[in-house]
């Protein structure tokens, strides 16, 4: 048992089941979003990316590749969210909950194939 | 860049991720705790204004407390967030700073500049290996002639020294060992754009590891390799086409030669000189008996060309046993005046001091002055940093290991006609090599005399080529002056190369044909001219027949026409 590996998994683990929390629910309802768990799941996004660096394999290049995509839609999809409760002139309405509910949707489909790559390497490892 | 741009994110893992659990953890404390407006009401921070207060609070900016005044609890919270956000920063760029500092990294930051550097040269370039007195002279000249070199060296002082020189042409280098395959090809050993590879540091296996990685990894290369042993010489010549250099017999060859036929010499040094370099005034030392002071492989070497030249000689070495030095030897360093009489300086015709100890070899010839005010003295001078000690002291010869070799190499690299000429040189005699010299001092300014090869081209010298092919075009019509075709320039033709044949001082009557190579000698702007006319059809149909022409194309096709 290797800690580091530990925390690796853990962490692109845990950004994917956030994600997925805060994504599911009707699209177009901002009550079903929690805001807490879309600031959690940036957070812990951007420490799986950064936990990323540095790997100089291709699998290690593809993981990055995922987390930082999986990174810029959760930020815009925040951005939004900002925008519309604090400068937008009508608040949260449908349009902006299908936005930042969409984008988060993409965020998930990143974080799905990271977890798949790890999968796959784990599955590699007869160890 | 990317591989480095990695390296260091991966180094500064730790602080990024403490920064971003800092920043989150602060976020959320702001969310999390209450605060009130400004009539009293309960008022939740949102992500956005909490995310905004800690960017301004934590990068000590500090706006105040927006949008409403903070509750106690509020400002608690503050505090704490304060401490944590400097500190995190203090230390993220506390890392930042150390991993760019770190010299590890920093060797590889350097490395893949040069490696850059190299990769983007688009100018035919030398690498260069070994960074010492004879590579220094060597880098010095190509880039006086606007040739750009590349060099390895595994000395970083070295390398430093390189950066700082304010050459036109500046040289890129590396500090590695260039015995190493990987190291010679980040320097550009597989690159077109390579001429060729000159390997000049101390070790003679690293000079072979140079030649064997150039002939396998770069076949067509051209190779010169500086090997102190015989064996390897042997070795490194056994492959490939190398031309190898014996520091010591070069040296010792030239310095013979000084001595028994300075005419010679003097052609030589003339010959192989860097353009721009004052011009050295003929030297004639007498014939009789000399002096050889230390019996090292320098003295080994001197001794054996001197005695093939005739020249009858004592020698004094500190330990004779030790360096198998003849009967007759007389032991001791020279330095003192017993042992100089003792060899018989006071009527000696010359003293050469020839340890590879420049203040030994200083001491020697002070030494002997007072002894024999006329002797002439040759001094070894080692270490180029010592030259203004040695010019100050007004020995009749300085001969400096860099600078013979350096020059050698260099004549090599410029044109391979130097060296057949001087081949062919050597076996004329001295006279001849004086009558040459008075000719040559006849047409050079106060500078060496620049030599250049007109090499009977379409590429390189339209005009000549065409004519060559029209008609007769004899050497002194190419010698006109191209303001006044009744005058000659004052250059001297050296040597005519056809089919493989050297002609050493063509005549003027000689036919040019397609192909030939001629090298020429004269001072520099002379040079210009003569080029002007080997590529100007107009100025060489002036020379050719007295006609002045002008005009283009267009111009010429119509005449022909009508």
């Amino acid at each position: 048992m290797n800690s580091e590996k530990v925390i690796f998994g853990f962490f692109i683990v845990l950004a994917l089941t956030l994600n997925f929390g805060f994504f599911i629910g009707e699209i177009d309802d901002i009550t079903h979003h929690n805001v807490y768990e879309l600031f959690a799941a940036l957070v812990v996004s951007l420490i799986a990316t950064v936990l990323k660096f540095g790997d100089r394999t291709h699998l290690g290049a593809i993981f990055l590749a995922t987390s930082l995509v999986a990174d810029l839609q959760l930020i815009v999809a925040a951005v939004i969210w900002g925008y519309a409760e604090h400068a937008g002139a009508s608040g949260i309405n449908t349009e902006a909950a299908v936005a930042i509910v969409s984008f988060s949707g993409g965020a998930l489909l990143a974080n799905i194939i990271s977890v798949i790559l790890l999968v796959a390497e784990t599955m590699t490892v007869r160890r | 860049m990317p591989d480095i741009f990695y390296i260091l994110l991966r180094r500064l893992r730790t602080p990024i991720i403490s920064l971003i659990l800092i920043y989150a953890v602060s976020i959320l404390g702001f969310v999390l705790i209450p605060g009130q407006d400004n009539d009293g009401n309960v008022w939740h921070t949102s992500f956005f204004h909490a995310f905004y207060f800690v960017s301004y609070t934590a990068s000590t900016i500090g706006f105040g407390e927006i949008p409403y005044t903070f509750t106690d609890a509020q400002r608690m919270w503050t505090l704490v967030v304060i401490y944590l956000t400097v500190i995190g920063w203090l230390y993220s760029i506390g890392a930042l700073l150390a991993v760019l500092q770190d010299p590890a990294f920093k060797r590889l930051r350097a490395e893949y500049a040069f490696g850059r550097s190299v990769r983007s040269l688009r100018t035919p370039f030398y690498l260069v290996c070994g960074y010492g007195d004879t590579g220094s002279i060597l880098v010095k000249a190509l880039a006086d002639v606007g040739v750009k070199s590349v060099v390895v060296d595994c000395d970083e002082n070295r390398i430093n020294e390189l950066e700082l020189s304010d050459y036109l042409r500046r040289p890129l280098g590396l500090v590695g060992d260039a015995g190493v395959p990987a190291v010679l090809q980040m320097a550009g050993i597989t690159s077109p754009y390579c001429k060729g590879v000159i390997a000049l540091t101390d070790v003679d296996k690293t000079n072979l590891m140079v030649a064997l990685t150039a002939h396998l990894l770069n076949p067509d290369l051209r190779v010169l390799a500086r090997a102190e042993s015989p064996e390897a010489a042997a070795n490194i010549l056994s492959f490939g086409k190398n031309e190898v250099i014996n520091p010591f017999e070069t040296f010792a060859g030239r310095l013979a030669m000084a001595l028994h036929s300075p005419g010679m010499y003097t052609l030589y040094t003339w010959m192989t000189g860097i353009p721009h370099e004052p011009l050295h005034e003929p030297l004639f030392p007498e014939y009789g008996h000399w002096v050889l002071c230390g019996y090292g492989r320098f003295g080994k070497a001197l001794q054996h060309y001197l005695e093939h030249a005739g020249i009858d000689m004592h020698i004094i070495e500190p330990d004779p046993a030790a360096q198998n030095a003849p009967p007759g030897t007389i032991k001791g360093s020279g330095t003192d005046a017993s042992t100089l009489r003792q060899a018989g300086v006071e009527k000696a015709a010359g003293v050469i001091a020839g340890s590879s100890d420049d203040a030994n070899n200083l001491s020697i010839l002070m030494t002997v002055r007072e002894l024999n005010p006329d002797i002439f003295m040759v001094a070894r001078q080692n270490r180029q940093e010592n030259g203004i000690i040695f010019e100050k002291a007004g020995f009749q010869l300085i001969m400096k290991r860099g600078d013979v070799i350096a020059h050698k190499i260099f004549a090599l690299l410029r044109t391979p006609l130097i060296s057949d000429f001087l081949t062919t040189a050597r076996t004329q005699d001295n006279a001849w090599a004086n009558g040459l010299i008075s000719r040559i001092l006849g047409v050079s300014t106060d500078e060496v005399p620049y030599l250049w090869e007109i090499r009977i081209t379409r590429g390189r010298t339209p005009a000549l080529y065409k004519s060559c092919l029209k008609h007769a075009v004899s050497l002194f019509d190419l010698m006109r002056d191209p303001r006044e075709r009744d005058e000659q320039l004052p250059v001297i033709p050296l040597l005519l190369k056809r089919d493989g044949e050297t002609n050493l001082l063509p005549d003027g009557q000689q036919i040019l044909e397609v192909s030939d190579r001629l090298l020429m000698c004269a001072a520099y702007p002379v040079h210009r001219e003569m080029e002007w006319a080997t590529q100007n059809e107009n100025v060489l149909h002036y020379l050719l027949t007295g006609e002045e022409v002008s005009g283009g194309g267009l111009w010429k096709t119509l005449l022909q026409n009508y």
